[in-house]
């Protein structure tokens, strides 16, 4: 039976979460944009409190796979989507350093045993607030993660890690501020392709993994970007994710991959919050003005203003409908593959254009920092990059739809 | 709880106007594009199919089944995909038959309902008026009360199948209140003009319509003194409309789709390069998006919710991606995609009347 409507759990966690939007970030949200690299830490401590260590993709490290299907219907994703939005909706920069399992944590539900997830997740349950993160780029490649140059040779008990990764969100928090960890993506055997890439979980402070720098970037700047320089650094050899053996197929790198699957939609719902938020502002900045959005009038009877706003909203909208289908797959263990590229792709440039929109439709207002319009606009901005560009997600959804494989149509 | 499940009736109901649409729609809309006709066979078999009388009550002799819109959205999209004219046409009655079976009066409904169960009857509604800036909100139709019967003055557009209706129902603007008036076709003062030449959708016959001092009684006011709700049919009609529009756009999307992993050129599949592989993509995108949109409008109504901004939304996003995507698939096909041998051109043409349409359809 079709419904749009949120179940009542998932819609009281949304009220929750927008009062904690606009209760705990929006006051800080202008500070930590202009001190970039220092952390709101009272508010970081709040959110780790409050969390009880839930990974980005509502999966609780602790519950037992049995119990939760007997809870009835899941709606894990769609819920931690509502979540990301709303938060999102607070400011998306503080949103991305709230500490919790991340995308590292995405990456060991996706590919990890049962017992990697209990021994890498349980530490999220409590003590001090913990990040853990996913270091997938390199200098010489982003979206072409086949070609990436990080290796691991097993050496005795122990993998040996040696490579750069950059753009590695809450990288810093993870590999040195915290007792986190970092998911590492480097290749068993570069002739093997992607049949030889695996995942390594490398748990905070190991000797050889050092952040060299942290980025400064256009918005999102109250989340840290690292490098990663790992030189010689030596893990346990049961940290590698999934099996070690390099097979003819790509399987493994499949189930890296089957990573995206999960945190695409996340991705589209946090750049929903941030496009959420500028339409608001926009709309009743103009109510104030006497220029409420009017809906179901003749379309020549529409200003401009009205005309270039409600595109703006039903584009983003569309893009939030995507958004919880994909959402919805994965709760239901459905392959959303192209769904949630659907949705990442729509969802990115969605929020880019609204953001932009807002801003020109406030006129001075929108371009100044005294209003957050112009903030929300750079920070839109890294939906359409980020957990793979517009662009890579549009190949996906083209190879998904022709059937065609990644030779087919690069 | 949010959920994308059909219902098995659903399921069952879009596997049979899908396989109907691909048989005995798509065969005959070339055809019926160039003639400007239908086959009257093609609309018997659509009655046949219960696109009419299926929701109405048992007691004025239909099937007494669900009327839901999302179920409505579904089979408008099928019969769309097969050719949108035929399915308007199709889908006509109802914009008599549904006003009348939600907020009709009983005198209303046992007099008006029977008609459309026994064989495709053919009755309108006239809403539209032939000016820019149109608006649903406020229509230059009027209604005035005099000595206990109403005087209707007014021009109308886009009425399909007026010529052949027995009965229209008229929207006009009474005061500040909106009202709708079953219309005899016979009554004086209503003038069906001469058939109107469109863009596209030229098998359906649309017609306008001029009203001077039409006088009809009392009881032809839709609903009787409490009226009917007008701006929820508008926004039945704007679902109806985005449904249209959905599904023609996919099927301008699979057709292109098919043709470029078809056609070669420099020794591949033009669809292995990224040029037209990402047109084809951001189509698959915008069907779904706007699907989306449509059946969120719908289950609003459904539920009796108001839906006003939302079948809106879907109907305007819906319209702006059909005809991007017809466009994009005349232009995935070249020059194949401008002549008249290929259905693109004809789904191009049909695209750009959805934003210019409003209510000539109905969920």
């Amino acid at each position: 039976m079709i419904d749009f409507e949120l179940s009542k759990k998932v819609q009281e966690q949304k009220d929750l979460i927008r009062s904690v939007a606009e209760g705990a970030m929006r006051p800080i949200a202008r500070e930590f944009d202009e001190r970039e690299h220092e952390k709101p830490w009272d508010f970081l401590k709040m959110m780790w409190d409050v969390s009880g260590g839930r990974s980005m993709t509502g999966e609780d490290s602790n519950e037992e796979p049995e119990a939760a299907k007997k809870q009835g219907p899941r709606e894990n994703t769609l819920s931690a989507a509502i979540t990301i939005e709303e938060l999102s909706w607070g400011d998306a920069g503080l949103y991305l350093t709230i500490p919790n399992p991340g995308l590292g944590g995405a990456a060991v539900q996706a590919a990890g045993t049962p017992e990697q997830k209990k021994r890498f997740l349980a530490p999220f349950q409590g003590g001090e607030p913990k990040w853990a993160a996913m270091a997938i780029t390199e200098p010489h490649c982003g979206s072409d993660s086949a070609a990436l140059q990080t290796t691991a040779t097993r050496d005795g008990d122990e993998w040996v890690l040696n490579g750069t990764k950059i753009y590695c969100t809450a990288g810093q928090m993870a590999a040195e501020k915290s007792d986190g960890f970092v998911v590492v993506w480097a290749t068993l055997d570069k002739e093997a392709g992607r049949a030889g890439i695996k995942s390594f979980v490398v748990p905070a402070h190991t000797p050889g993994m050092t952040v060299v720098k942290v980025e400064n970037k256009l918005g999102i700047r109250a989340s840290d970007t690292a490098m990663i320089v790992f030189e010689d650094c030596r893990i346990p050899a049961d940290n590698i994710l999934g099996s070690a053996e390099v097979m003819k197929s790509t399987e493994g790198f499949k189930g890296a991959m089957a990573t995206f699957d999960a945190t695409r939609p996340l991705v589209a719902a946090s750049a929903l919050g941030i496009g959420q938020a500028a339409l608001d502002l926009v709309r009743e900045e103009l109510a104030k003005r006497g220029r409420p959005i009017r809906y179901g009038v003749g379309e020549s009877n529409l200003t401009t203003i009205e005309t270039d706003f409600i595109e703006a909203e039903s584009d983003l909208h569309a893009a939030r409908l995507l958004t919880w289908r994909a959402a919805w797959m994965m709760d239901r263990g459905q392959r959303n593959n192209l769904e949630a590229s659907m949705a990442k792709a729509k969802a990115g440039l969605a929020v880019t254009l609204a953001t932009q929109k807002a801003v020109e439709l406030m006129g001075p207002l929108g371009y100044s920092r005294k209003m957050l319009l112009e903030k929300w606009m750079r920070d839109a901005k890294i939906n359409d990059i980020f957990e793979g560009t517009q662009q890579i997600n549009m190949l996906i959804v083209a190879r998904r739809i022709l059937g065609y494989s990644s030779k087919e149509l690069s | 709880m949010f959920n994308l499940e059909l219902t098995e009736d659903q399921q069952l109901v879009r596997e049979t106007v899908r396989s109907f649409a691909e048989n005995e729609i798509r065969p005959i809309a070339r055809d019926s594009d160039e003639s400007g006709s239908i086959p009257q066979r093609v609309a018997e078999q659509g009655f046949e199919l219960g696109l009419i009388h299926s929701a109405l009550p048992e007691a004025q002799g239909g099937f007494g089944e669900e009327r839901s819109a999302v179920t409505g959205a579904i089979v408008a999209e099928e019969l769309a995909w097969g050719d949108a004219s035929v399915a308007m046409h199709l889908l006509t009655p109802r914009l008599v038959a549904y006003p009348v079976m939600d907020g009709g009066t009983d005198a209303q409904k046992s007099n008006v309902l029977p008609r459309f169960t026994k064989e495709f009857h053919a009755a309108t509604a006239a809403i539209v008026e032939p000016r820019f800036d149109f608006d649903t909100t406020r229509f230059a139709t009027t209604a005035t009360r005099e000595n206990g019967s109403y005087v209707l003055n007014g021009h109308k557009c886009f009425v399909p199948l007026a010529e052949e209706s027995d009965l229209i129902l008229v929207l006009a603007q009474e005061g500040d209140e909106q009202a709708g008036f079953l219309v005899e076709r016979a009554a004086s003062g209503l003038n069906v003009l001469e058939r109107e030449k469109n863009m596209g959708f030229k098998p359906l016959s649309t017609y306008e319509v001029t009203l001077e001092n039409v006088t009809v009684p009392a009881d032809a006011r839709l609903g009787g003194d409490q009226g009917f709700d007008v701006s929820r049919m508008v926004n039945l009609g704007r679902v109806g409309l985005a449904s249209l529009a959905v599904g023609l756009a996919r099927g301008a999307y699979e057709f292109a789709m098919d043709y470029a992993k078809d056609r070669t050129a420099f020794g591949v599949p033009i669809a292995q390069k990224q040029a037209i592989a990402f047109i084809l993509a951001d189509m698959a995108i915008e069907v779904d998006a706007s699907r989306l949109l449509t059946w969120e409008a719908a289950v609003k109504l459904d539920k009796g919710e108001d839906a006003t901004r939302e079948a809106y939304l879907a109907k305007r996003y819906a319209s702006k991606a059909a005809l991007k995507i017809a466009d994009n698939a005349v232009q995935v096909l070249g020059g194949h995609g401008y002549i008249r041998d290929f259905p693109v051109e004809l789904w191009f043409r049909n695209a750009r009347g959805f934003a210019s349409f409003d209510g000539m359809t109905i969920v």
